[in-house]
């Protein structure tokens, strides 16, 4: 089975919403090495504007992961989770990621194309808070797997 | 303190660094990530779909590559924009780890609005395992 073409321009119903945790934040600022005071102190955070700790650049991902499980689990999309590499990812922040956002994330498929018997899927998260409002923007492109 | 955007000229390095990985840390991640995929803990798993052996999550590659522009900046916040694209595996030996290092240079400066490009040489093994490892970075 092979990647439906059909799947670009598909949006995907929005994900639960997600509360970020300040333990969340500090375990997974831990978990890449994120050693700034402002990632893990809330007096610090606040000491530069921020009401609480806030997630390192990459934390979005956490977020987006229920999408890209939407997108593996689309009963016509035809993706081979096992033949799956992470080719590109982006992350587009209007503000960043702070300890107490409500984020609701919603998946569009934006391109499908073949190179060299691979598909590339670009899957992209739109990640908005408790009013709506644009918090990141999540893209991941995902290599699909030929059969040999 | 902020570093000064108009003092910035491309080429300039701002920030070096590097990391010592360890299985643990894979684990670690794992945990943090929610990203479970056995090939980035078990080596018997990695081997049957063709890999030498467990390695790092893509995903952990990129979110430590980025701290030393974090730091240089001053704030995490102040990172508008921040791509890769994943071109080697970094592989973690059980015994002996990996190391990762990470050379942060200015690509690009808007002196008007004062964002930088930093872009990233990240390598393994003095090979690059990232590819347009590009940070925006708001220095008003």
């Amino acid at each position: 089975m092979s990647v439906n073409p059909e799947l670009q321009g598909r949006v995907f119903p929005p994900v639960a919403p997600y509360l970020v945790g300040r333990e969340k934040v500090r375990e997974f600022s831990r978990a890449v090495f994120a050693t700034n005071p402002i990632n893990h102190d809330p007096e610090a955070a606040r000491a530069a504007g921020h009401h609480d700790v806030v997630a390192p650049p990459t934390f979005a991902v956490v977020v987006q992961e229920a999408t890209l499980a939407q997108l593996l689990a689309e009963p016509d999309g035809g993706i081979d989770f096992t033949r799956v590499v992470h080719g590109d990812q982006r992350f587009s922040y209007t503000r960043p990621i702070i300890a107490g956002d409500e984020l609701t994330a919603t998946l569009a498929v934006t391109s499908i194309k073949s190179l060299g018997g691979h598909s590339m899927v670009t899957a992209e998260s739109t990640i908005v808070d408790a009013a709506g409002d644009h918090v990141v923007t999540a893209i991941s492109t995902l290599v699909v797997r030929g059969d040999e | 303190m902020i570093p000064d955007a108009t003092a910035l000229t491309v080429g300039d390095v701002v920030a070096e660094a590097s990391f010592a990985l360890t299985r643990d840390s894979l684990v670690r991640y794992a945990g943090a990530s929610g990203d479970f995929n056995p090939i980035h803990y078990r080596d018997d798993v990695a081997q049957s779909v063709g890999l030498s052996g467990v390695l790092a999550h893509g995903m952990l590659t990129m979110g430590l590559a980025v701290q030393p522009v974090v730091d240089w900046a001053g704030d995490p916040a102040r990172v508008l924009d921040y791509q890769v694209r994943f071109t080697r595996p970094v592989f973690v030996d059980a015994t002996d780890g990996a190391t990762v290092a990470v050379v942060a240079k200015v690509g690009a400066v808007d002196p008007e609005a004062l964002i930088a490009r930093i872009d990233l040489t990240v390598t393994f093994n003095g090979a690059t395992v990232l590819g347009k490892a590009q940070a925006r970075v708001n220095l008003a």
